[in-house]
């Protein structure tokens, strides 16, 4: 099965490389799946999703993206992300209350709270 | 023991505990440095994709954006200062501060109004110390800058930038061009400050590098990939520039921390090195004193027997 060299990065550290042969994100505009060979993209990530990279070896890697970007290029795919962190680092039960501190506030430091809160529980499997 | 004697050693006690702090932290802050340069490593591959990706959209000139080409006519320079929260760092951040006033001299000779923004205890003395205002000042996290700590800063700053010299952000007044003076780190032995542009983007000197880097890339193999934009790219550069603009704040944060641990180590090496020349001087002292001590004692005993002789022989 043709793979892509893949890449997650955040501004502090790289969270993710190697092989992969597909990659599920959502943009703004929708829910997309990359797979190799995929035409040269540049899309701003929706607040509060994951980003699912399928690994050559079938492991699904699930990773709560903050604030990121997705580029795909013909040479492989970089997520861009502000702050990222892989499903097993995700503390579900602080994601939780985190989620319902933030309710259903609508300032704007709230609203990125909450959109974290989701990120994390999404990438973590949870049913939100 | 002599009076003399026991100041010099006295002397010498304080200077080797003195010499044992100063030893301390110069192996401390060589440890930072390794980390902090990790950390500059680690930070990289973000900086350089936001980068190529800017370059992907930069290509098209319609676009428009404040960030990315500035205004007509700027009256307001925003300059952001980045210096260390603890002394004893030889130099570093008074070098750095001099590096903002000529940038601040130089802006208000082109007819712009500097406007300071402060990172680093220091800096925000300086400016306290000689009433001048600032626009924004930070502190606590000179020495190992995470995202988080800056991101208050880069927050600011980009809103700053955002509402431009007509408008107000929060309390402050606009920018409409900001530089970030931070010192660079070249070497274990030499860090220089420097003043570089950040915004407009255009008119700084990566981004104009990689611009043409995607153009001369588009020269050499024909006509280059044409990307999707998702959403519009008007939209996406209204994203994507204060994240740059943010990443560019940071990886400057990241170098001048190791710059200062380099400064520091270097000043602490120094005043552990004079430590030990004062110790060796004053153990030299003290060896004197010694035996002026011991060659006055004998005289006396000496005198003292004469005296005894010369006196039985007088009976």
């Amino acid at each position: 099965m043709a793979t892509m060299q893949v890449e997650l990065v955040s501004v502090e550290r790289p969270i993710w490389s190697g092989e992969a042969t597909a990659v599920y994100a959502r943009t703004s505009e929708g829910e997309i799946g990359v797979l190799p060979g995929h035409a040269p993209l540049l899309g701003a990530l929706a607040p509060g999703w994951l980003v699912r990279i399928q690994q050559a070896d079938g492991v699904e890697q699930r990773i709560a993206v903050h604030g990121g970007f997705l580029s795909v290029r013909e040479d492989g795919v970089s997520v861009l992300a502000e702050m990222a962190e892989s499903a097993d680092e995700i503390d579900v039960a602080r994601a939780h209350a985190a989620l319902e501190r933030s309710g259903s506030g609508s300032g704007e430091g709230t609203v990125a709270a909450r959109d974290r809160a989701l990120a994390r529980l999404r990438a973590a499997g949870e049913q939100v | 023991m002599g009076a003399q004697l026991r100041v010099y050693r006295r002397q010498i006690k304080s200077t080797q505990s003195t010499q044992k702090i100063t030893k301390a932290m110069e192996l401390i802050a060589a440890s930072r440095i390794v980390k902090a340069q990790n950390r500059v490593n680690a930070a990289r591959p973000y900086a350089d994709e936001l980068t190529r990706a800017l370059g992907a959209l930069g290509k098209d000139t319609s676009l428009k954006h404040p960030l990315l080409t500035g205004v007509a006519e700027p009256k307001r320079t925003g300059i952001l200062v980045v210096t260390s929260d603890r002394g004893l760092a030889g130099g570093y951040s008074a070098n750095a501060l001099k590096k903002a006033n000529e940038l601040a001299a130089q802006v208000r000779a082109d007819g712009k109004e500097p406007v300071l923004y402060v990172i680093g205890r220091k800096g925000v003395g300086f400016y306290r110390f000689r009433q001048i205002p600032l626009a924004g000042s930070w502190t606590g996290f000179s020495e190992q800058p995470n995202f988080l700590d800056a991101r208050d800063a880069t927050e600011t700053v980009v809103s700053a930038l955002e509402a431009t010299s007509e408008g107000e952000s929060g309390e402050a007044a606009g920018i409409d061009e900001l530089y970030v003076v931070y010192t660079r780190f070249e070497s274990m032995v030499t860090q220089t400050p420097v003043a570089v542009q950040v915004a407009p983007v255009r008119a700084s000197q990566d981004a104009i590098e990689a611009l043409e880097g995607s153009e001369a890339a588009e020269d050499s193999d024909g006509p280059g990939p044409s990307y999707d934009f998702e959403p519009e790219p008007e939209e996406l550069l209204g994203a994507l520039l204060p994240r740059y603009i943010s990443a560019r704040i940071f990886s400057a944060l990241l170098e001048s921390a190791a710059s200062e641990s380099a400064a520091r180590r270097r000043a602490m090496k120094s005043a552990s090195d004079n430590a030990s020349d004062l110790i060796k001087t004053y153990t030299r002292l003290a060896n004197q004193a010694r035996q002026a001590e011991i060659t006055q004692e004998i005289s006396e005993i000496v005198g003292g027997a004469d005296a005894l002789a010369a006196a039985g022989s007088d009976q």
